[in-house]
């Protein structure tokens, strides 16, 4: 591996993992999240198809960075980005009908995805396209890992399945495990993603962001703490 | 002659070779540009275009194919199914001609209607298609569609020739979408064998148990229409029917078989009272005047005339 893939390759592919994860650090991507959560093969897909997004897009933009022009950078970024978006959704629809049935307009939503965006924006314009390309797996499976810790503890805990495989036996089937109906519900996904977050910010209190303003203290009257 | 063609196709060579050189010498001098230059801005836009409208058309028209081919395998899967004929691993394709047949029926006078080609009918699409639909009276619309198409597709499965069940698209809807899916009635239009749903987002683990197949098995057996005044049947979401009238709906909890009228409740969703309105109304919806009460009379009275 270390043979092809330079140090730069390796650090863009691995650091979005945990120390620059897209969802618990940079807080992008929460929208599609919540929606695609509640079933393990739906995230599995749903992330596939945003590593795959936002790695190709990353390269074209990347291909092209030094002709275009500052002007219409955004919406260039914006044409390959919905191109590839809709290539993907229609193969989908040709070769996987049942799960792209389930994830309907969520896959058309990666378009307004941030972290695709914030890639080619961020990266993309400024990197060779084979790195911006690592660049975007890296940020995929960043996205995808958090996905599918989300989707594990949604299913397991609301359907008492994984990938559709029952895991719990739920009551009404005859079993002990009475499903929690909040799991399958977005909001859900808000409150799993919040306890990931914190976790990874007592871990590694660097992530933390630095308070911007201190309320001062009355009593002491200006200066704030001593 | 001959000779004369051959210089005709050197110079269209000639003349395609020229264009192709003045085409890398305009990209040469687009690509030298400043960034910010207009002209460049614009090369730049239109290029883009192309080139990605060439890569979306293409997989579009080439995936089309695929596309089309799993939708209508999807729907004869929906339709074996719900009549109760689908077999893992048997050809969906082979079992569905070989089995169900496709019929037109006039919404409004119930008859068949031959001259309209039934592989080809798409009710869905005629439904949003203003010349092939009719919007429906606001007081009636309880399925709350707006409109139908005035043509139905249903399915019937025949057996030694004598209809085995019939299959009657119905949708409506829900918490949060339509639901879209088939409901099978035995020959006498009044008891329920099946109905499953095809399309619908309603919530995953609340109202999406429509889907599920042990909620679905609790339909088996129903009646549609009363038999009886049913006055006011017990803690029942819409409750009243006359002699005739659609009867059947969903109760809130589990239905006690013992009481009277059972045959016309199935067991509410749990946690899931909207949908479970929604699907009481679109049944109701479909089996009523609006829906297919004027066929499903018409075939009742062709099977009494024959026996």
């Amino acid at each position: 591996m270390s043979a092809i893939l330079n140090d730069e390759t390796k650090k863009v592919l691995i650091t979005p993992l945990v120390n620059d994860n897209p969802i618990t650090l940079q807080v992008l991507g929460i929208c599609s999240a919540l929606a695609v959560t509640s079933q393990m093969s739906t995230s599995l897909i749903m992330a596939l198809a945003l590593t795959l997004v936002t790695a190709c897009s990353s390269a074209a933009i990347s291909a092209i960075r030094n002709h275009i022009p500052s002007s219409i950078r955004i919406i260039v970024q914006m044409t390959i980005i919905a191109s590839l978006v809709i290539v993907v959704d229609q193969i989908l629809k040709a070769f996987a009908y049942d799960v792209s049935k389930q994830l309907s307009v969520f896959v058309g939503l990666i378009i307004t995805n941030c972290i695709v965006m914030g890639r080619a924006e961020g990266y993309a314009m400024k990197n060779p396209p084979l790195e911006s390309f690592m660049d975007g797996i890296g940020n995929g499976l960043g996205y995808s890992l958090i996905l599918v810790i989300v989707a594990f503890f949604r299913e397991i805990l609301g359907s008492g399945k994984l990938l559709g495989i029952e895991v719990f036996k739920l009551v009404k089937d005859g079993g002990w495990y009475d499903p929690n109906g909040l799991m399958l519900l977005p909001p859900s996904a808000f409150f799993i993603i919040g306890l990931i977050i914190w976790g990874m910010r007592q871990w590694k209190p660097s992530q933390a962001e630095k308070v911007e303003f201190k309320i001062m203290s009355i009593a002491h009257g200006e200066g704030g703490h001593h | 002659m001959p000779k004369c063609t051959q210089m005709e196709k050197l110079n269209a060579k000639l003349e395609q070779y020229e264009q192709y050189r003045q085409f890398i010498i305009y990209k040469d001098k687009i690509l030298a540009l400043g960034n910010d230059s207009l002209e460049k801005t614009i090369a730049i836009a239109v290029a883009l275009c192309l080139v990605c409208a060439v890569l979306v058309s293409f997989a579009a028209v080439a995936l089309k194919p695929l596309q089309v081919g799993n939708k209508a395998a999807d729907m004869k899967k929906n339709i074996l199914e719900v009549a109760g004929l689908l077999e893992e691993g048997a050809n969906i394709n082979k079992e569905f001609s070989d089995k169900i047949e496709a019929k037109i029926v006039d919404l409004e006078t119930g008859e068949y209607v031959e001259s309209v080609n039934a592989d080809e009918y798409d009710q869905r699409k005629a439904a949003k298609d203003p010349a092939q639909s009719v919007a429906i009276p606001k007081d009636k619309d309880i399925a709350h569609i707006r409109v139908k198409a005035k043509y139905a597709k249903v399915f019937l499965v025949k057996e030694n020739g004598a209809i085995k069940s019939i299959i009657l698209p119905i949708n409506g809807y829900g918490l949060w979408s339509t639901l879209y899916g088939f409901l099978s009635l035995d020959a006498d239009g009044q008891t329920v064998q099946s109905i499953n749903f095809y399309d619908q987002q309603e919530t995953p683990g609340l109202g999406g148990e429509v889907v599920n197949p042990k909620w679905r098995a609790l339909w088996k057996g129903k009646k549609v229409y009363a038999e009886t005044d049913q006055p006011s049947l017990e803690k029942g979401l819409i409750t009243e029917a006359d002699i005739g009238e659609p009867a059947l709906s969903l109760i809130k909890g589990s239905v006690d078989p013992t009481k009277a009228g059972s045959q016309y409740q199935v067991d509410g969703l749990a946690g899931a009272t909207l949908t479970s309105t929604g699907v009481t109304n679109l049944v109701r919806y479909w089996t009523s005047d609006e829906g297919f009460a004027p066929y499903l009379k018409k075939v009742r009275s062709v099977k009494e005339v024959k026996s």
